[in-house]
């Protein structure tokens, strides 16, 4: 019996030694396998997933600008695929003067955007240019780098050599001119009626004891139409002054108003009436636009000057001064270049200078043959551009209608 | 000397002018930058002489008792007034400031309704240019007509050949006029700079002696 429990516990050790064995075998063998595969993730959702990089721009290429003062340079390249995609952020310029490395950030443009012009670029020294394209997600993807490019300032703007050759044509034809006209050759200059009124304007204003109001627009001193109207206005002063009628001068500008005070009081002085001049007639009044107006209308409305004469550039008071000064019954001539603003004043005023009769009222008021002589060389040059014109529109109808080919008309047309 | 200063100083800086025209180099285009600069400092220094001038002549229309001095008082209270507010705030373009409200609430207003004036003057000149006195006003009373017609919705309905009319006439007669003038401005400029540079016109320093 004891013998039987001692067989019965040595089973019981030897089954308990291999059961423990066979258990940690199957924990090595598990965990082995379990050591041998693959981490397990959670499952992603795949709109969440990591975004892939945009597609890059192609065929960068780079120029230097031309015709500029320097440090500029033209970069183009061909849109991305994901030009039109949502995450797309637009592209970024890089400049380096490695092709490699050392690329830092020069400007950015727009989706759709082909070009980019970087205006700090090194002159004289060769740069390279890469295109990146980013995402919403701050990702961002860079093209191939450019070929090298050098940024330099040039000496002349070969898109202008049209505008020198036509500014040399009248320089010439108005120097023969005046040159003419101080040998004694008499010029013919059409009747300008706005013009041949000005003296019985002046007269009139004499006659009803009632000033003259002169008025040279609301630009500024830089403005070439202004000048024309203070040349205007000395010719003016000089028969006023012959006539002792008064002239009132209100100014938009006080650049204007000093150069108009010293016009009206040397024509004064050249007709020998220095005491007539009063300085208080040529005055500032405001810089703002229909504050101007304001006080120009109410110096109309009390005043009630015979004569008004408007001369230079003028905006959208125009109509409102003109019409005012009609109806206080005055003789109205205006003049200025002012496209816009010529049909108010032909509709208001008893006499328009339009365009170009402005800027010859000065020669053609004070008879000077020298200053006629410039009238002469506008003219050879405006008939130059007429028979252009009728060239080239002949030119252009026979290439349209295939007579002769399109590459004929290259060279008439610079469209700088 | 008083007239060969002004004279040489418009002829060099008028040719520099243009020749900066043709040089895009920026040895070249600095000067002229400098020059536009210039031009800036000299236009601030003529404000000082345009306010000058103005209180000059309301101060003489009241001491001579002028009979429309109560306008030279009316410039003095605004004047005063507005370099006051000035003073008052350190910020006087700041919102809600005494400067900013004035200016927001009086001359805004009033400098509106001088333009809004312009409406009832285009109908005043327009009666006007259309009585078809002559030939040209004819012709201008009907192209006007048509191209007033063209452009609301009510030409298209009278008939469609209205607003095709309407583009001919700004895009071919209307276009070809204005282009003609625009030379003739154009050139004008030109010989007018031309004669200034080279002092053959001098009538905006007094005259030619």
């Amino acid at each position: 019996m004891g013998h039987d429990r001692g067989r019965l516990r040595g089973a019981r050790f030897v089954t308990g030694f291999v059961a423990g064995t066979l258990a940690a075998a199957a924990l090595v063998v598990c965990a082995a396998t379990l050591s041998a595969q693959e981490p397990i993730e959670p499952a992603v959702p795949e709109s969440l997933a990591a975004p892939e990089l945009l597609a890059v721009p192609t065929g960068v290429q780079v120029e230097d600008t031309p015709n500029d003062r320097g440090a500029s340079v033209n970069v183009t390249w061909e849109l991305s695929a994901d030009d039109e995609s949502l995450r797309f952020e637009g592209y970024r310029v890089y400049r380096s003067a490695h092709p490699e490395t050392g690329f830092v950030f020069a400007g950015r443009a727009g989706r759709g955007a082909t070009t980019y012009r970087d205006s700090e670029a090194p002159n004289n020294e060769p740069v390279y240019y890469r295109v990146a394209v980013g995402d919403a997600e701050g990702g961002e993807a860079f093209s191939a780098t450019s070929d090298a490019v050098t940024a330099s300032p040039q000496w002349f703007n070969d898109d202008r050599v049209n505008v020198l050759i036509a500014v040399f044509i009248f320089v010439v034809a108005i120097v023969y001119f005046v040159n003419a006209a101080r040998g004694g050759k008499e010029l013919f200059i059409r009747r300008l009626a706005g013009l041949d009124e000005v003296d019985n304007a002046v007269g009139r204003a004499t006659e009803m004891g009632k000033p003259i109001l002169y008025i040279s627009g609301l630009s500024t001193i830089s403005d070439v139409a202004t000048i024309a109207a203070i040349n205007i206005l000395g010719e003016v002063a000089k028969r006023t002054a012959e006539y002792n009628t008064r002239l009132i001068v209100p100014c938009a500008d006080p650049i204007v108003m000093a150069v108009e005070q010293e016009v009206v009081k040397e024509a004064y002085a050249k007709v020998g009436r220095p005491d007539s001049y009063n300085e208080d007639d040529v005055f500032y009044l405001t810089r703002s636009q229909f504050a101007y107006v304001a006080g120009v209308n109410g110096i109309m409305v009390r005043q009630r000057p015979a004569t008004i004469l408007y001369m230079g550039m003028f905006f959208a008071e125009s109509l409102v001064l003109a019409e005012t000064g009609a109806s206080v019954g005055a003789i109205q001539i205006a003049g200025t270049d002012a496209v816009t603003q010529l049909p108010f004043f032909i509709t208001s005023c008893d006499y328009t200078l339009i365009g170009e009769e402005l800027y010859a009222a000065s020669a053609y008021l004070s008879r000077e043959p020298v200053l006629l002589g410039g009238l002469k060389g506008q003219d050879t040059l405006k008939f130059i551009i007429g028979v252009l014109i009728v060239i080239t529109v002949i030119v252009a109808t026979l290439a349209a209608t295939g007579a002769i080919s399109n590459d004929f008309m290259t060279p008439l047309f610079i469209t700088h | 000397m008083r007239r060969q200063l002004p004279l040489a100083l418009c002829f060099i800086f008028g040719v520099f002018t243009a020749i900066q025209y043709y040089v895009p180099h920026f040895r070249v285009q600095w000067f002229q930058e400098r020059l536009l600069q210039w031009l800036m400092t000299l236009l601030a220094f003529a404000f000082l002489l345009g306010t000058v001038s103005l209180i000059k002549v309301h101060y003489h229309k009241l001491r001579d008792r002028a009979p429309d001095r109560g306008f030279s008082l009316v410039v003095f209270a605004g004047l005063f007034t507005m370099i006051g507010l000035g003073f008052i705030h350190p910020d006087h373009h700041a919102p809600g400031s005494p400067f900013n409200q004035m200016f927001l609430n009086v001359q805004v207003p009033i400098e509106a309704t001088m333009f809004s004036l312009l409406a009832f003057y285009v109908a005043s000149a327009a009666f006007r240019a259309f009585r078809a006195r002559t030939l040209e006003a004819t012709l201008l009373l009907i192209a006007a007509a048509i191209v007033m017609l063209g452009r609301v919705p009510i030409g298209d309905l009278i008939s469609p050949k209205i607003p095709e009319a309407t583009r001919w006439i700004l895009e071919v007669p209307n276009l070809t006029a204005k282009r003609g003038v625009m030379i003739g401005v154009g050139l004008g400029m030109m010989a007018t700079a031309l004669k200034i540079m080279l002092g053959i016109e001098r009538a905006w320093m007094g005259g030619s002696d």
